[in-house]
């Protein structure tokens, strides 16, 4: 960021505030202790009708206790550092934890273990991003949208964050993290519209020039699309759509929470997808957005959530973990949390198909180039509702004959998985719901089309 | 805190600024959440922090902190400046603001009881209560019970003088069962999916009797696993007001932010198909349909006494007699559609800039027929109930809504049930069909806490009033 004035991207700092509220929380009588720290430093500038029309920064510290006396457990957060905030922070979660009821299947928090080093989280490049380098990046979007004759509109953004969890139990973890990410929506005169996005850990990293080309060259051939009759279609789904397929099953699926309140598809060695389909939750990816470990401070570990096809791995955190007889896999997200945990790194294994290899394979279908709005109709099927949005095409005898207009679908994810034909080599990392993921494109056999938008 | 805001004002002037406005907001939160009744969690929260916002140039910059202090404000309005002029070196169109006079004042929301003083463990004990209920009988696999309050106590001054203090006061409470056999689950929520939520005090969580429904509530969801799905066809649907307020949040409240009209949420929330050189001359709904942006009524998510410009409240009518009239709209969007600033700037938080959202938008109740006779006086459709699922595409055109309750109506009565329903449709075709709309005695506020919108991402609060509505030739499918 332009200037250091907190704690975003210092480690230690984090580290002795998180000692510090965990040794207020002993002091005043607490038989367990867990603070989690993260201070985060952020910047995104954003443009519109090809300039940039809003820019900020901000510095946050966000400090959450855990107090546990007994079997009863306490929760608080501030947003405050000083000793008077630490002090409010302390007297809240302590009175919460002596009025609540015990937890009679409280396991406690989670035993001490040591997340190594992951230097790959972090780049000076973003930490040390000035506003001009991202309206640089913005005016080089700008300027491949000028240069096909569409308008720009995204956002180009940095974020530097130091982690810290420290628990009376030994927890003591700490590292930096730094993520960057610009994407771009662009429209030209005619309704096409295009889209692109690139996220890394180095802000220095992106090739803003060519996200820009990409998106613009897309809103050119997405011009005046025709109306197609709704219907089951073999697709080809871009990796900003496939990102959309991975969250909703971690989401909803791959989540140790649903599988023990009966909600989810998940059965172990039970098959869903193609076996063409490996797809790994692995936060120390290089290719991804890094993290160490979890908000409970427990490293993260790598989990085989469906080989070939096969559900395999489930994400745990310590509570849902305890209630499977076995330890934590690292994906607890910050306390109270009734969602269970999540797999929020989703790796999916490339193919050896080209993106046009995978157009090469339809007769009649359409390439989709991304997801939007999409919200689950059935869950524990895993049936979502959506539309196609920025680039959606028609294709015959393996060739793209032109746009169509966006489709309406509800669809099942896991047929969706299940109908993978084919896999691209090539694979991005996009932001998800709560991390990132990196994805290839893949065919499908079938999609099942269920509605099209209006022309005005 | 004048000395914090005008410290930040007058750096900013001094380095430049045409405009500036600082906000201090100090937000506590309290949630409470049980799962079958096992209290999963019980949270309280605190943060507070400033930012300031400036004008450079004719470009906007925007910086915010967690630390309170002179030196912070120094900090605050250089940075703020300093992304200002960067801003400036993408500008194609300077910035406007309309001419308002100086808003001074203070306004609170009218609470009876404070929801942070009622004791917690009362709290939870009327929470335990209602989920006890919903597990009294056999067949529910597990309960969700919550309850959830928000206290913003916001300042807000500007370079044109304005000074103003705003306690803002939001709670919610609901609950649901979930019935499960084999691949098929049922969820049941009441008052709403995710709770019903309002700007009030604990007497609105009283008033909701969640302990009084839970019998009913596990009853449908067991018998919402043994109905039939839904047939696919062209029906006529009435829509209760647990339903009708998603449909004129999706439909009518988004598309008529005028932000999305020129594009500046392209990147992320999308547009919108009511474009200005429709204003005034564009069929959007029968004559039947009314629709107010309205931050002044009592009890919304989206009521207030200034936004966060310093714009007061006000109702600004949207739709009138089926005519778009009217958008949401700032200080910059309105002039460009020669109008003055509608009221609907508001921020999530210190650390994040105004956007355009909805305030309180009600469709309004219509003499004639109360709820219960437009159901009466239907002789073939389906009943619509609570929100279950939703999406829209990103001009706001094509809808597809679920609902956890169908029913189909014969003949005037309520009968057999339906599960995993759904409508799909074009907004203004469906808006188009309203034949009927439920008169004053079954409007009431609804609202959402979670209207997702901007980058950085922001959670809005927002409000809607509706009575209950019916349409005709709606396309209902199955989702199986």
């Amino acid at each position: 960021m332009s200037a250091s004035h907190g704690i975003g991207g210092d480690p230690e700092e984090a580290l002795r505030l998180a000692e510090r509220v965990v040794h207020a929380a002993q002091a005043a009588g607490a038989d367990e202790a867990e603070a989690l720290v993260v201070a985060d430093e952020s910047a995104l500038t954003r443009f519109a009708n090809s300039e940039i029309h809003q820019n900020v920064a901000s510095a946050e510290v966000y400090v959450n206790l855990r107090f546990v006396r007994g079997k009863r457990v306490g929760v608080a957060n501030t947003g405050r550092t000083d000793p008077e905030g630490v002090r409010a922070l302390v007297e809240r979660a302590g009175t919460i934890a002596s009025l609540v009821d015990e937890l009679e299947d409280w396991p406690g928090l989670p035993e001490a273990e040591t997340a190594l080093p992951l230097p790959e989280a972090w780049s000076d490049g973003t930490a040390h991003a000035t506003p001009e380098l991202r309206a640089e990046g913005a005016r080089a979007v700008i300027a491949a949208a000028d240069e096909a004759g569409v308008t720009a509109y995204g956002s180009f953004s940095n974020e530097a964050e130091a982690v810290a969890v420290v628990s009376s139990k030994g927890i003591c973890a700490a590292e930096r993290r730094t993520s960057s990410q610009l994407l771009t929506v662009t429209m030209g005169p005619d309704r096409g519209t295009g889209y692109a996005e690139q996220c890394s850990v180095d802000a220095t990293a992106i090739d803003a020039g060519a996200i820009g080309h990409e998106a613009a060259q897309l809103a050119r051939a997405s011009a005046n699309p025709i109306e197609l009759a709704p219907g089951d279609y073999p697709v080809v789904l871009t990796s900003y759509a496939v990102v959309d397929v991975l969250d909703m099953l971690g989401y909803l699926g791959f989540t140790a929470l649903a599988v023990q309140e009966d909600r989810s598809f998940y059965e172990p060695g039970k098959r869903v997808g193609s076996p063409l389909v490996s797809i790994a939750d692995d936060a120390r990816d290089p290719a991804g957005l890094p993290v160490g470990f979890d908000a409970e401070g427990v490293p993260k570990q790598r989990l085989e959530l469906l080989a070939e096809g096969i559900c395999r791995d489930l994400a745990y955190d310590t509570q849902t973990a305890a209630r499977a007889g076995r330890r934590s896999t690292g994906h607890g997200l910050p306390a109270p949390n009734p969602y269970g945990p999540f797999p929020a790194n989703m790796v999916m294994a490339a193919g050896d198909a080209s993106l046009d290899d995978l157009i090469g394979g339809i007769d009649r279908g359409l390439l989709v180039t991304r997801f939007w709005y999409t919200n689950p109709v059935h869950q524990k099927k895993v049936l979502i509702t959506g539309m196609t949005r920025d680039g959606t095409f028609l294709v015959e005898g393996g060739r793209i004959v032109g746009p169509v207009r966006n489709l309406r679908f509800t669809e099942s994810y896991l047929d969706v998985m299940a109908g993978v034909d084919a896999v691209s080599h090539e694979r991005r990392c996009i932001r998800g719901f709560l991390g990132a993921s990196v994805v290839p494109s893949v065919r499908v056999a079938s999609f099942s089309f269920t509605g099209v938008t209006a022309d005005s | 805190m004048r000395d914090l805001t005008s410290r930040a004002l007058d750096t900013a002037n001094a380095l430049g600024a045409s405009y500036a406005d600082v906000r201090v907001v100090r937000r506590v939160e309290e949630t409470i959440t049980i799962k079958t009744g096992r209290l999963e969690g019980v949270a309280g929260g605190e943060t507070e922090g400033f930012g300031v916002r400036v004008l450079v140039d004719g470009a906007w910059g925007f910086a915010a902190s967690h630390h309170l202090g002179a030196g912070e404000a120094d900090r605050l309005a250089a940075e703020a400046v300093r992304i200002a002029r960067a801003s400036a070196t993408a500008l194609r169109n300077a910035v406007v603001l309309d001419d308002r006079p100086p808003a001074h004042g203070r306004y609170e929301t009218p609470v009876a009881e404070d929801p942070f003083t009622v004791p917690l463990d009362h709290k939870i004990g009327d929470l335990m209560a209602a989920d006890e209920a919903l597990r009294r009988s056999d067949g529910i696999a597990w309960t969700e019970t919550s309850f959830g309050a928000q206290r913003d106590d916001k300042t807000f001054a500007a370079s044109d003088g304005s000074y103003i203090e705003q306690v803002i006061t939001h709670v919610g409470a609901g609950l649901e069962a979930n019935a499960i056999e084999g691949d098929e689950h049922q969820r049941r929520s009441y008052p709403d999916n995710g709770g019903a939520w309002a700007s009030a005090g604990y007497e609105y969580i009283r008033e909701l009797d969640l302990g009084g429904n839970a019998e009913r509530v596990a009853d449908e969801a067991r018998e919402l696993l043994q109905a039939p799905p839904l047939p696919a066809g062209t029906r006529t649907i009435v829509l209760h007001p647990s339903q009708l307020y998603m449909q004129v949040h999706e439909s009518c409240g988004h598309p008529t932010e005028l932000d999305r009209a020129y594009g500046t949420e392209a990147s992320y929330a999308g547009t919108s198909f009511l474009t200005p050189d429709m204003l005034g001359s564009f069929r959007y709904g029968s004559d039947l349909c009314d629709i107010v942006a309205d931050a002044t009524v009592e009890g919304g998510l989206g009521s207030f006494g200034w936004d966060d410009e310093g714009v007061a409240a006000q109702r600004v009518p949207l739709i009138k007699e089926g005519m778009f009239v009217g958008y949401l709209s700032s200080r910059e969007t309105a002039p460009r559609i020669g109008r003055q600033s509608g009221g609907a700037m508001r921020a999530d938080g210190w650390n994040r800039i105004p956007l355009i959202r909805m305030t309180n938008v009600n469709l309004l109740p219509r003499d004639g027929m109360t709820f219960d006779d437009i159901v009466a006086d239907t002789d073939d459709g389906l009943l619509f109930e609570t929100n279950r699922s939703w999406s829209i595409d990103d001009r706001r055109l094509n809808f597809q809504f679920g609902t956890e309750m169908c029913r189909e109506i014969k003949g005037g009565k309520v009968g057999r049930l339906y599960r995993n329903a759904t409508y799909t449709g074009i907004t203004y075709e469906l808006w188009r069909s309203m034949d009927a709309v439920g008169d004053a005695s079954s409007w009431k506020m609804w609202g959402t806490p979670n209207c997702g919108k901007g980058e950085p991402g922001q959670a809005g609060h927002v409000g809607h009033g509706v009575s209950g509505a019916r349409f005709r030739n709606v396309q209902v499918g199955v989702v199986e």
